[in-house]
């Protein structure tokens, strides 16, 4: 048996060297909003021969134009899906593009476009996340009879969620990442298996509680760490080497949506022994001192 | 053993059934026969049938997302010569709402649908996965809907020369309108058998409602779609508790598409359909097969990693993973299920929650062993403890995904879009671990195991 327990200042000390740049930089910078959430441009020209790539993406480069994605079809049409701009940038990279093509160009579109995941729906999605973690914690104090359990699994939550927001909140800041309606379902993902793990772990320690009901309480916690552990630890292992294979090989688009499954895991399976036991542990404790007094 | 012989049986011909449903699609497959080689074209099997009179038909066709397999694209141009300038961009966007709720309600799952400002034109854009049924969806986004109840100025005398056609000129509005719905139905009619639209007055439509037909008892009462006269019946009674019916000679999908389009509401300014075109994915071809391939490896990964961990219990495990990915590709295939990246997100999620059910178990028999019980016993103890936790685990899943999906359509929570798509899945994925995780690896390691 490995005495958990007795390390709890450490578990609060790597959360705290987690959360604090994290939270600190989620409250100063925010988030990078994706085009998904705040619209963009969407540009399609039809030329009669083909332009080079090399001067195209030389006309991106020198316009500076967040171009998201290009999509070339057949008979030389180009369409661009670009970030927000000004509309004076789409003009001045329409004029880039024609000094790069021989031949006269057309401009088939020109549109500013409203985001796929407007503020309404973006709206209707927290509130149902909100919900979801009422409903688990709820859940979670009638399977275990206990209302610290269904409080503790969602503290872990909470934390997990801004462990994963924090950390998109430093890469948007230092490697521009923006956070789309991808990172959206990883962070869904990371909510439910965040609850999912700790489940596992208050299953343990309700079992030896039934089966020795006067053992202390800090002795059933290390036991209960240490048989779930090597469980826990395999369980992420199988996930992580998912995500890992998708974040090294996995196409560009798909890249920042894996890592932040992948933080999602780390945190979620960190937090279940890590934040959720030893609040329960030290809420356990405040009790009892209340009762003595 | 008997029992566990009999639903092995039942698994291995419940797996031979989905290998065939799930056979991969224009799979060309290159055989050497007699020293000739013949090529057969490997697709999955449709049913095109009529049972007892009802006609099935179903194709087991994986449906893809827009970011994968792309699909059509619908430019709606709104006609906003009538609304004042400051207005334009919320009847915009209130249109653009209206018709969301209209493919939802279609079923077209995973649609996209922004809006569009190019210039002083006001666009909305609708791309919609895969390339089936597009008439109809272009029938369905692109009506206004307005209805409207009237009364002839003139009642029509029968004896008159035939009927007399109801206009907006020969009539005039009562005061009921869309507005006064509060929901409507494709229902066949009792006698007929004729399709029409059943429709439920809001209270406050129900009162005005009941004063017209009061009022007009014996005379003529139309309803008008868009202006133009759908049915003009002959009022009989009073109509006190807010039912009608909307009849017409309508077929099947006419009223099942008037219906959707009362219950998503009118559109506030009329659009026109500008184009239509095909779209590619979103994703791009390249950045889908390598997340695939990707996909593959780190499975391959997790199965390798088992069986190191757990040697031939583990080797079990795998196949009962192969048993997952089958039923859940059917299940997709079946419901269908409309397959985005947000979903794939969702079924990985899903197989680590399968692996970890199996897990969970084989840690328990490992404990039970350790406390030097017999293979058997403490195989099947670690079932028995492992159940709780598992149960408990994937329960709050499962009430996640049902909040996050919202199947009841509350206008509070999501009723469109990716979450929902990730709900399906993660929820199906849950459903199906469950059931490997249990009966599928249960029923191997008492076939196939005999301890150590």
């Amino acid at each position: 048996m490995i005495r958990f327990t007795k390390y709890i200042w450490i578990y609060v000390m790597i959360s705290a060297l987690v959360l604090i740049p994290g939270v600190y930089s989620l409250v100063k910078n925010g988030v990078k909003p994706s085009v998904d959430f705040t619209g963009g441009s969407v540009l399609e020209i039809k030329t009669q021969n083909p332009i080079e790539q090399t001067s195209i993406d030389d006309a991106i480069k020198t316009q500076k134009i967040p171009v998201l994605s290009m999509q070339k079809q057949n008979g030389g049409t180009y369409l661009f899906r670009i970030g927000q701009v000004s509309e004076e940038q789409i003009s001045k990279f329409i004029v880039a593009l024609q000094a790069k093509s021989e031949e006269p160009m057309d401009i088939l579109r020109n549109d500013t476009i409203g985001p796929i995941l407007g503020s309404e729906l973006l709206f209707k999605s927290v509130v149902a996340a909100i919900f979801a973690v009422i409903a688990i914690l709820f859940y979670v104090a009638y399977a275990f009879k206990d209302m610290k359990s269904g409080v503790a699994a969602v503290l872990a939550l909470i934390h997990d969620v801004l462990v994963v927001f924090g950390s998109f909140s430093l890469f948007g800041h230092f490697f521009g990442v923006e956070v789309d309606t991808l990172f959206m379902t990883a962070f869904l993902t990371t909510m439910s298996f965040s609850v999912h793990d700790t489940i596992v772990i208050f299953d343990r320690i309700r079992e030896y509680r039934k089966r020795s009901p006067n053992a202390p309480f800090a002795d059933v916690i290390d036991i209960a760490l240490t048989e779930t552990m090597s469980r826990s630890l395999i369980n992420s292992f199988t996930i992580i080497f998912m995500l890992l294979a998708l974040v090294l090989m996995g196409g560009e688009t798909v890249r920042w949506f894996a890592v932040a499954l992948l933080i999602g895991t780390i945190t979620g399976t960190y937090s279940s022994p890590f934040v959720a036991t030893p609040i329960l542990l030290l809420w356990n404790r405040l009790e009892e001192k209340k009762k003595h007094h | 053993m008997k029992q566990t012989k009999k639903v092995f049986s039942i698994l291995v011909i419940l797996a031979m059934i989905l290998i065939i449903v799930d056979l991969p699609e224009n799979y060309k497959l290159t055989i050497p026969f007699f020293g000739k080689s013949q090529t057969f074209t490997i697709n999955p099997p449709a049913i095109d049938t009529t049972i007892v009179g009802i006609h099935i038909k179903k194709d087991f066709k994986t449906r893809l997302g827009l970011d994968l397999a792309g699909g059509t694209q619908l430019t709606l141009e709104a006609d906003m010569t009538t609304i004042p300038q400051v207005d334009r961009k919320d009847s915009l966007e209130s249109a653009k709402q209206v018709i969301e709720r209209r493919v939802n309600f279609f079923g077209v799952s995973e649609p996209v649908i922004q809006t569009a400002l190019s210039g002083e034109k006001y666009r909305i854009v609708v791309e919609l996965p895969g390339v089936t049924n597009t008439n109809e969806a272009i029938a369905l986004v692109g009506q206004t809907a307005q209805l409207e109840f009237r009364e002839h100025i003139k009642e029509p005398i029968a004896t008159e020369s035939g009927f007399v056609i109801p206009t907006i000129e020969n009539t005039v509005a009562v005061g009921i309108t869309g507005r006064d719905l509060k929901k409507s139905l494709l229902q066949f009619n009792a006698q007929s058998g004729e399709p029409e639209v059943g429709i439920q007055f809001t209270p406050e439509g129900s009162k005005k409602f009941a004063d017209v037909t009061k009022r007009l008892i014996g005379k003529r009462l139309a309803i008008f779609l868009d202006n133009i006269v759908v049915t003009d019946p002959t009022v009989n009674t009073e109509i006190a508790d807010g039912q009608a019916v909307i009849t017409g000679s309508f077929t099947v999908d006419a009223a099942k598409q008037l219906a959707i389009q009362l219950n998503a509401g009118a559109l506030p300014v009329p659009v026109k359909i500008v184009e239509k075109r095909t779209i590619g994915a979103s994703l791009g071809a390249d950045s889908v097969t390598k997340s695939v391939r990707a996909g593959m490896i780190g499975l391959g990964l997790v199965a390798a990693f088992m069986i190191v961990q757990y040697g031939w219990l583990g080797f079990l495990a795998d196949i009962a993973l192969c048993m997952y990915g089958l039923i859940t590709l059917f299940l997709y295939r079946f419901i269908p299920v409309t397959l985005t990246l947000p979903g794939i997100a969702g079924f990985i999620l899903s197989i680590g929650m399968a692996v970890d059910s199996n897990i969970l178990i084989f840690s328990r028999y490992k404990e039970e062993l350790r406390r030097g019980k017999p293979w058997q016993i403490a195989m099947e103890l670690g079932f028995g403890k492992a159940w709780e936790s598992i149960r408990d685990a994937n329960f709050t899943t499962i009430i996640t995904s049902i909040i996050l999906f919202n199947p009841g359509n509350w206008p509070f929570l999501p009723t469109s879009g990716l979450v929902r798509g990730f709900a399906a899945t993660l929820f199906l994925g849950v459903i199906t671990s469950l059931f490997t995780g249990i009966v599928v690896t249960r029923t191997l390691i008492r076939m196939f195991y005999k301890g150590k």
